[in-house]
């Protein structure tokens, strides 16, 4: 257990490593120099070196990867090129903005897939099941822009009913937040749960066909009550496993989402900063979120080892 | 026999929770206050497309900061009205000497600064001089024809000149005569002092700016209490934020083939006037094809402008032939010069001996370069030209390629800076490569004559520039404002750095 907990941990490390070399890597291959970006059309060429040599772009490679580096690893990445201003709280108040978003997106995907799935496998011969999938199929196969564009059609534009854009701290005004948070959350969330539906389907036909639920009805359990008592609890495994993952599409989702309901998240961040050439805010994004992502897969490999004892045995 | 009742509630309850979320969220009605939170009679909300990447546009570029900042935030000595006539602000009146080389200013007595500190000579004196010891933009160079600044009296300063300069008193209504506070400069990236009515309020990052009104402002109250500035990337998601009221005025239209969803509705009132963005088809002056004068004289003619308009920026602006926006003094309409002549396009370009090379026309991805490229490319290919269009990343590939290596023949740009022939044209180091003395000879006249030789001058320098075929120049940007129908007080033209807000009113 413990070799196999250092092993994973090892591994986590490698991958940050290996991780943040690349991404320091594409950065510097990115054509545009910051420094003539940051000083437009009518800089002279002795005041861009001038920026350059105060933002350390004359510096070798290496030199400035490590110090990037250490930045990161000290929580304190500094001051951005461009705005001059401290990167960490800038960072701090966009990944809240977007773990709103994430969150709200992944709550309702599971409100919506969780009895959506079940309900498609106990009637996976039925009509009504049978809609159920279709409708799922449908979800599937729209990107969640579209599905943002369009809701800002009906509901925005033509009805009124929501503001079309834009983002309030919920302590400023939390009625406007909410109002605002609906629509961005609704379209990840939708089609997230289009995704996660189909997941939630298999785990419980699975479930269904498994001896102990035959046993508990045999016990008297009608068989509704069976599935959600012992059912549902055995086939959350690996539907909990498939939110994991989909952590990393909701946060791709999320960059597109931003864009079109003009929120200040994590993924706008990044898009402002790629057109910007704020070289040291783009790698800080980009590895907050490959950070995520690597955690959040570490954590449900861990979970993993918990709750399931065979997993422990053929590790040693 | 499955029996699902019991599972059906639970489905039940969790499409109830759902559906409450969604009302709370749905509930309090209108959205004219849901949007845009606060009273509308004293709350407004302004949408824009840059959003500053700080707010100290003394070390960063970029028009952004003083659209927000300068006359709202901060005040300079003259400012600029809507004709384009430079009137008094924090100075009552000026005098210029003899020489014309120094100007005595007399300066308001009872402005103070939002962080409480007076407004005096001194700070004037502190301001001007920064500009060449503190500054990092480009700009700081417009101060560099300041030979003294003596403060004569607390309200009277005076400033002299290395030489004659007209320019210089017009800069002063720029960002470089933004007046500061000798005790207010230690985070002017984030906490700008100024002598203006509104102080910045609160800064949301890749939302907003919000300015709210000083009650202690040494002139005439503006009527808004708050003033929020909202920025949208995306022009579709700025029209939706104004049709279901989130902002009151969109600041400056992005795609003027969505104004039919505005025009026509008594709800909004559309504003069209001129800009200082003459929208250039630049050319490389100094290598290739184009140093060829017959070849630039033959892409002039190949051009209809008219159309080219109609297409691309769906018939707004105005069709200029120089590098004079028509709000200048000496704007006088050169579109003449070139008429559109296919015929003797074609004729140019097989005298010129060049007519077999291809033009490498490679614009910036801005909306209206993208719109214009394609349309200049199939006019010019109609008059035999061959042209090879390249799209470049903005700003930073076309900074590098275009702009800083001259790697192009012909690109697309609109040059928005104020006044700037003298940027574009008047070094043969600049990007566009031309180089003419009696050109640069005429900007200098100009300069340090009167007035009346001044706007002599500079009409007789952008004729020769346009006669020379440095340029083409597509069309004048408009200034294009919708608003809802009660806002009053709206700027017609965006000729200044600032986006004032100082006038606005609701009727």
């Amino acid at each position: 257990m413990i070799v196999r907990l250092v092993r994973r941990i090892a591994v986590l490390l490698a991958s940050l490593v290996v991780c943040s070399v690349v991404v320091f890597a594409f950065m510097a291959v990115l054509p545009g120099d910051p420094a003539r970006v940051a000083l437009g059309v009518s800089a002279s060429d002795s005041a861009v070196a001038q920026l350059r040599t105060e933002f350390e772009l004359d510096r070798p490679l290496v030199a400035q990867y490590f110090s990037w580096v250490h930045g990161l690893v000290t929580f304190d990445p500094g001051s951005s090129y461009i705005s001059h201003t401290a990167i960490g709280p800038q960072l701090a108040d966009r990944l809240l903005v977007t773990l709103w978003l994430v969150g709200t997106g992944m709550v309702i995907a599971c409100i919506l897939a969780i009895p959506m799935g079940t309900i498609m496998a106990v009637r996976h011969r039925k009509p009504s099941g049978l809609m159920l999938s279709a409708v799922s199929q449908i979800g599937v196969a729209v990107p969640a822009f579209l599905a943002g564009i369009l809701m800002i059609t009906v509901f925005a534009v033509g009805l009124g009913w929501l503001p079309a854009n834009g983002w309030t701290p919920p302590v400023q005004d939390p009625v406007l937040f909410l109002k605002q948070l609906v629509m961005p959350a609704l379209s990840l969330g939708i089609v997230q749960a289009a995704v996660l539906t189909r997941y939630v389907r298999s785990a419980v036909l699975d479930v269904l066909r498994e001896d102990y639920l035959r046993t508990a009805r045999a016990k008297g359990l009608r068989p509704t009550k069976a599935l959600l008592r012992h059912g549902l609890r055995n086939a959350s495994v690996p539907v909990v496993t498939v939110l994991a993952l989909q952590l990393a599409t909701l946060l791709v989702g999320s960059v597109v989402i931003e864009r079109v309901f003009v929120i200040p998240g994590l993924g706008s961040l990044l898009l402002d900063s790629v057109a910007g050439r704020d070289l040291t805010m783009v790698q800080d994004v980009v590895m907050i979120i490959a950070v995520a992502v690597l955690l959040v897969n570490f954590l449900v490999d861990m979970v993993y080892l918990l709750i399931d004892p065979r997993l422990r045995v053929g590790a040693s | 026999m499955w029996r699902n009742k019991p599972l059906m509630r639970h489905v039940g309850a969790a499409a109830a929770t759902l559906t409450c979320l969604l009302l709370t969220a749905c509930s309090a009605g209108s959205l004219a206050a849901g949007g845009s939170a606060g009273d509308p009679e004293t709350t407004l909300s302004v949408g824009l497309t840059a959003e500053p990447a700080n707010l100290d546009f003394t070390k960063t570029e970029g028009a952004a900061i003083p659209q927000a900042l300068l006359y709202n935030v901060y005040e300079n000595l003259v400012k600029l009205d809507q004709a384009g006539k430079i009137r008094p602000a924090l100075a009552t009146s000026w005098k210029l000497s003899k020489d014309r080389r120094t100007y005595t200013f007399h300066l308001v007595k009872d402005a103070t600064f939002s962080n409480g500190a007076r407004f005096t000579a001194e700070d004037a004196k502190f301001s001007i001089e920064r500009v060449a010891s503190r500054w990092t933009v480009a700009q700081k160079s417009q101060m560099s024809v300041v030979d003294t600044v003596r403060v004569v009296a607390s309200d009277e300063l005076r400033v002299t000149l290395k030489t004659p300069s007209n320019d210089w008193l017009y800069r002063m209504t720029t960002r470089v005569g933004a007046m500061f506070s000798r005790t207010g400069v230690k985070k002017l990236a984030t906490e700008p002092v100024g002598t203006g009515p509104y102080v910045v309020k609160r800064w949301n990052r890749g939302d907003s700016i919000t300015l709210a009104r000083r009650t202690d402002y040494w002139g005439r109250t503006p009527h808004f209490k708050t003033v929020a500035l909202k920025y949208f990337k995306d022009p579709t998601a700025l029209n939706n934020a104004l049709l279901t009221n989130t902002i009151n005025v969109i600041g400056a239209m992005q795609s003027p083939d969505s104004l039919y969803r505005f025009e026509n509705n008594p709800k909004y009132k559309v504003i069209e006037g001129s800009t200082n963005g003459e929208v250039l088809l630049s050319f490389n002056n100094g290598s290739g094809p184009l140093r060829n004068p017959k070849v630039r004289r033959a892409v002039r003619y190949a051009i209809d402008h008219k159309a080219l308009l109609d297409t691309c920026w769906a018939g707004r602006g105005k069709l200029i032939g120089s590098m004079v926006p028509s709000t200048d003094p000496w704007y006088q309409d050169l579109t003449d010069l070139y008429p559109y002549d296919r015929d003797k396009a074609e004729k140019l370009l097989k005298e010129s001996g060049e007519a077999g090379r291809t033009l490498r026309l490679r614009i910036p991805t801005l909306p209206y370069a993208t719109a214009c490229g394609t349309v200049v490319k199939s006019q010019l290919e109609q008059a035999g030209f061959k042209v090879k269009l390249d799209q470049l990343e903005f700003p930073a590939a076309w900074l590098t390629t275009v702009f800083k290596n001259a790697d192009y023949d012909m690109s697309i740009i609109s040059h928005a800076e104020p006044r700037d022939m003298q940027a574009v044209f008047g070094s043969k180091t600049y990007y566009t490569r031309y180089d003419s003395p009696a050109f640069r000879a005429l900007l200098k006249k100009a300069d340090q004559g009167t007035q009346e030789q001044q706007v002599a001058s500079m009409r007789a320098a952008a004729r020769l520039l346009s006669k020379d075929a440095a340029a083409d120049w597509l069309f004048l940007l408009p200034n294009l404002m919708v608003a809802d129908a009660d806002i009053t007080g709206l700027p017609k033209n965006s000729i200044s750095e600032s986006l004032d807000l100082t006038g606005l009113g609701r009727s």
